[in-house]
């Protein structure tokens, strides 16, 4: 069944501040096997113009992925989640997350389409930090594949 | 931000470095703690070929996250990494065994942008399989 189009540039309320700490930052490095001292030592982060170490790019995905777990959860929006795969991910970044960030998530469905019975579903996840500035967008594609025999 | 690598060093065509990651079960388990991404066709066999998957994946995140590598490691500082994006084409398939799975990422200087940015466009494989497309990150280099 064709969603909702209505949902399209629907926002919702920021998220609660998420605490980025400089241990989560060194499990994900170490989770990828990224051994960049800019993610886990201070010092050699600002050698680089840090202020603490920094995160690997696509760590702020498990934020802006919770948030936009959030929107499409929503049963009004009657997506079947069980049958969502990750289509597309892209990020542009204002700055990096640092340890120490208190970040926002801001997000907002861009677009709902229907193609060979699959719904795809854009989210944007605008990422502020505590000073309100913008670190980063998150733009996530989310594909529901069709039901068998639907 | 300290990139180590200078705009006027780089042409279009310049190659980076390639990469090759390895992984196996016990990769994806600890990156699913890591990431907080808990969905099971990415660490529970019965249940990943219960929805159709050929066997336990890894997560997109998890193979997107390598390819950024051959970057970061290139230009020196991560948070020179202004824009990346990629999609997700075929999925990165993790056998139970001793060897795993290898994603193979290569990259080359796809535009020089203005401001001293670049964009490289990065190709990532795994059993002779592409399974990152429109795989592109802009950096900002020195």
């Amino acid at each position: 069944m064709a969603l909702d189009q209505s949902f399209v540039g629907r926002s919702y309320p920021p998220t609660e501040p998420y605490e980025v700490g400089r241990e989560k930052i060194r499990e994900f490095a170490e989770a990828v096997g990224d051994t960049n001292p800019a993610y886990t030592d201070p010092d050699a982060a600002k050698g680089l113009g840090h202020t603490d170490v920094i995160a690997p790019p696509t760590f702020v995905f498990a934020i802006t992925f919770k948030a936009a777990g959030d929107v499409i959860a929503d049963p009004q929006l009657g997506l079947d989640y069980s049958r969502v795969v990750h289509g597309d991910q892209k990020f542009a970044y204002s700055r990096p997350v640092r340890a120490g960030d208190r970040l926002t998530v801001t997000s907002t469905i861009e677009a709902i389409k229907s193609l060979a019975g699959n719904d795809i579903i854009d989210v944007r996840g605008e990422v502020h930090d505590e000073a309100g500035e913008h670190v980063v967008t998150a733009w996530t594609k989310l594909v529901a594949r069709a039901a068998e025999g639907a | 931000m300290a990139a180590k690598i200078g705009y006027d060093e780089v042409e279009v065509g310049t190659e980076l470095p390639a990469g090759s990651f390895p992984l196996t079960r016990a990769t994806l388990v600890r990156y699913a703690g890591a990431s907080g991404d808990f969905n099971p066709i990415h660490w529970n066999e019965k249940f990943a070929k219960e929805v159709g998957l050929p066997d336990v994946i890894a997560h997109g995140m998890f193979t997107m996250a390598e390819a950024v590598r051959v970057v970061t490691d290139w230009v020196g500082d991560p948070g020179a990494v202004v824009e990346y994006g990629v999609r997700f084409t075929k999925p990165v398939v993790v056998p139970n065994d001793d060897k795993g799975a290898l994603v193979e990422v290569s990259a080359k200087i796809g535009a020089k942008l203005d401001d001293n940015r670049v964009r490289v466009d990065l190709t990532a494989t795994s059993a002779g399989q592409k399974v990152l497309g429109m795989s592109r990150a802009v950096v900002r280099l020195a």
